[in-house]
């Protein structure tokens, strides 16, 4: 099929249209009301269903309610609206049914504004939600990536039922650029051996997330765990760049990592042998590739728009062996190439110690700057 | 080769659909391209602006800080972005908007009447295309034939009327060629 140039926002709805998605509830919220704006008119045309809920307490309960039968169910929101979601993410994760979700994340906290932001990185990616539970959380860096894992998503949490999120932000989803939509998947409405669909002519069955009985609570979080070892060891996702001859390497994903490739090439080009490690599943978050990668290097830079959540994850799964540098943007500001530039500048002077924390050497250095 | 132009204007001058059609016609030449807008709480009248990379490989940021060429479509726009333009860049001023010099060298100042030359077209709105025309003429990034190509893809078929205006409004643009000063 043909390329098309296509708004992120538009060409997750679209991926998931794609990929046989049998309804959709949401509530709009900027930077992401055009994913549900193409629902709206694509879900009804096609006879599939799309409410526009009352809030995002409302949808994240019809989603819940929706997956119990078996059917494939998207929702989609930004920051403020995922996190009055989260109550129903954990109950859905308690139940075990398989769910989509996509979050547009945006600056925060509070209602913040609506310029790209990645400071979900924790809310989304260790949890959000009560209880033990791990959402698979896939991280899009262009366009291309956003369809393929949308469209892919829906098999993943059936798979597991788990719940999968596609964790983008602002820029991603305003964005444009020309990519290849899938083809259309037949929609068929799938009767797993667990779903409550009509008990006509069978046992009755009953899905929830009540274990009054604490003995069968941690069973089911057994359960739980289990099914994460397995993700963890089947589902990882990542990808390198200029990587063969590094000596330093650039840990960034999603929006930041993009950028920070346009950096990687601006510092190749001066001679710095820099590569670039991108996350793309950050749960499961590549742990032992990022350990084996970094064991090679002198020093790692990580870059975030947020305050270092990510850092914290790459400084345990490197033990601090590593000398690591840390630079994040916040509050919907985006880094510029040439900023991540001149850190990767900074690399190479060789004298990073871990012996003070990264968040803190980049708080003091950018109270330099400001 | 990567080039990226920031388009810059009042919202309802088409500074959006002017960098999606170099958008349009970038992907036609099967080059990567990336096209971001400014979407902060805007209207029409407010200001808006668009930022385009072209390139022929895999495009890391989708957002500069130094343009290989800017249009800027008014005076607020050429205020913000006359001093990020590349050393060598170019830069597209709608003249008929500008009150002021141009203070920067090294690099190409391309001064058009762009709302003048639509008016003498019968169509004001065809100002973001006489810019446009002015950028590619001055710009090695792609060839005016396939900007003309994308517009009559990727125009609305109701605009459709438009086209022979709008190829029109691209050449006269065409027209204003400088040299680097």
């Amino acid at each position: 099929m043909a390329k098309e140039l296509l708004k992120g926002n538009i060409a997750i709805a679209e991926a998931a249209v794609r990929a046989g998605v049998n309804a959709y509830f949401g509530y709009p919220i900027t930077p992401q009301t055009e994913l549900l704006e193409w629902m709206a008119v694509r879900m009804p045309e096609l006879g599939r269903a799309f409410v526009q809920a009352e809030s995002e307490l409302g949808a994240i309960n019809m989603v819940y309610g929706a997956a119990c039968t078996g059917a494939r169910v998207l929702s989609s929101s930004s920051s403020p609206g995922v996190s009055l979601m989260l109550e129903g993410i954990s109950y859905i994760a308690g139940t075990e049914v398989p769910v989509v979700m996509v979050d547009v994340m945006r600056g925060g906290p509070g209602l913040g504004n609506i310029a790209p932001a990645q400071a979900d990185y924790n809310q989304i990616v260790h949890g959000g939600g009560h209880g033990d539970y791990h959402p698979i959380v896939l991280a899009p860096a262009n366009i291309q990536e956003a369809i393929d894992l949308t469209y892919s998503a829906f098999d993943l949490a059936e798979k597991y039922r788990s719940i999968v999120i596609i964790l983008a932000d602002g820029s991603l989803g305003q964005m444009m650029e020309p990519a290849e939509l899938p083809p259309m998947k037949p929609v068929i409405m799938r009767q797993p051996e667990w779903a409550t669909y009509g008990a006509e002519g069978r046992e009755r069955r009953f899905l929830s997330s009540i274990y009054l009985d604490p003995p069968e609570e941690e069973e089911a979080n057994f359960r739980f765990e289990r099914r994460w070892q397995e993700i963890k060891a089947n589902e990882v996702q990542f990808k390198e760049y200029f990587m063969e001859d590094a000596k330093y390497a650039v840990v960034a994903f999603g929006t930041s990592g993009r950028i920070a490739l346009s950096a990687v090439r601006n510092a190749r080009a001066k001679g710095i042998p820099v590569g670039l490690f991108r996350p793309v599943s950050l749960a499961p978050f590549p742990e032992k590739e990022l350990a084996a990668m970094a064991e090679k290097m002198e020093s790692l830079l990580v870059v975030e728009m947020n305050a270092g959540q990510m850092l914290d994850d790459v400084m345990n799964i490197t033990a601090r062996r590593t000398p690591i540098n840390f630079y994040g943007r916040m509050g919907g500001v985006v880094p510029m190439p040439e900023e991540i530039e001149a850190e990767i500048e900074e690399l190479t002077k060789g004298n990073i110690s871990n012996e003070t924390h990264p968040r803190d050497r980049w708080l003091a250095h950018m109270g330099k700057m400001n | 080769m990567q080039k990226e132009i920031i388009i810059a204007g009042f919202g309802g001058q088409g500074v959006l659909f002017s960098g999606q059609l170099l958008a349009y016609a970038a992907m036609d030449q099967d080059l990567h391209v990336t096209w971001i807008p400014s979407y902060g709480p805007e209207m029409r009248g407010g200001t808006a602006n668009c930022t385009v990379v072209i390139s022929d490989q895999e495009i890391g940021s989708p957002m500069v800080s130094r343009p290989s060429a800017v249009i800027a479509m008014n005076r607020p726009s050429l205020d913000k972005y006359e001093s990020e333009v590349k050393d060598n860049g170019v830069l597209v001023v709608n003249k008929s908007m500008i009150d002021r010099e141009i203070n920067r060298s090294g690099i190409r100042v391309v001064l058009v009447p762009g709302n003048e030359i639509a008016e003498e077209l019968g169509d004001r709105r065809m100002t973001n295309m006489v810019l446009i025309g002015a950028l590619l003429a001055n710009l090695d990034v792609l060839p005016i034939s396939a900007l003309e190509k994308a517009l009559k893809e990727h125009l609305p078929e109701r605009h459709h009327k438009l086209l022979p205006l709008n190829l029109e409004a691209i050449k006269r643009g065409a027209a204003y060629i400088t040299e680097t000063v």
